[in-house]
């Protein structure tokens, strides 16, 4: 219901508005999908306090299947993320590491990549362009 | 100084409110014309402030938040309030990595993620009362 009325007011309202008041683009979805040995966590959408028990939930069911051992979080379409992504990454970091598997991150957006550096993640875990540079590290290593 | 315009908000502590209560101040701060960047700051350290009052404030129980944005030349101050339990000591919570909820995988960065974006924050508590965060944000400085 919330959503048909704030699109009413985005339609009515300056162009610029589009960009803001579209709530359902604020839901996470992550898709799997593997090379080998690595699991690549593809994000879309919006990574809060609302959504990180999901993302934790959802990631930890991928790890237990016995092929996963390394994990790429690929947040080339993640559009907003606080810091309740660094405690997502950060807790299957510590998992992946014990099972002798290593993390990649691949980051575009500014402000994400900046959130990434400010919290010192990026001391533990890569953070790469593109998937292509990621599986390469990640596999060469 | 009086502001230009004021908006005043009320919601419940529902973590699905951290999504609304940040788009519903772009929409706000989108009047002032800002670059895409300013808006997603505003964006980013109004979800934080949010976060705060609902994991912090009232520990994920039911209360009340309140948002109030001012919109003046050409800067704004946004203030997020909660009436839960309020910071025995804020100096130490600002700290980057501090948390007190290491357990839920929370990474202690919220203060120093709203300090990053916005141009100035100012943290008021009463222990027992509740917090209020007050945002500043100028627009127009990179220019």
């Amino acid at each position: 219901m919330i959503f048909e009325e704030l699109d009413i007011v985005a339609f009515c309202a300056p162009l610029q508005w589009a960009a803001v008041v579209h709530l359902e683009e604020t839901l996470l979805n992550i898709k799997f999908s593997s090379r080998g040995s690595t699991l690549i966590a593809a994000f879309t959408g919006e990574l809060d306090h609302h959504f990180a028990e999901y993302a934790r939930n959802k990631i930890e069911g991928e790890l237990l299947k016995a092929t996963t051992r390394n994990v790429i979080f690929d947040f080339t379409n993640l559009s907003f993320m606080d810091s309740s992504g660094i405690g997502v990454i950060v807790g299957r970091y510590a998992n992946i590491r014990k099972l002798g598997g290593r993390v990649g991150i691949i980051c575009k957006n500014q402000r994400i990549c900046h959130i990434l550096e400010i919290s010192g993640i990026v001391k533990l875990i890569p953070v790469y362009e593109s998937l292509d540079f990621a599986l390469n590290a990640l596999i060469s290593a | 100084m009086q502001p230009i315009n004021e908006m005043k908000l009320e919601f419940v502590s529902k973590s699905s409110n951290e999504a609304f209560a940040r788009v519903v101040a772009a929409a706000f701060v989108s009047q002032m014309d800002p670059t895409l960047e300013e808006l997603a700051d505003v964006k980013t350290a109004v979800s934080e402030a949010v976060t705060n009052a609902i994991i912090h404030g009232y520990e994920n129980r039911y209360g009340t938040i309140m948002m109030i944005c001012r919109q003046y030349d050409n800067s704004v101050e946004i203030e997020v309030t909660d009436e839960g339990k309020g910071i025995e000591d804020i100096e130490q919570a600002m700290q980057p990595l501090f948390t007190s909820k290491p357990d839920m995988e929370r990474s202690g960065m919220g203060f120093t993620v709203m300090e990053s974006f916005m141009d100035k924050i100012e943290v008021k508590s009463t222990p027992g009362l509740g917090t209020t965060i007050v945002l500043y944000k100028k627009f127009g400085n990179q220019n």
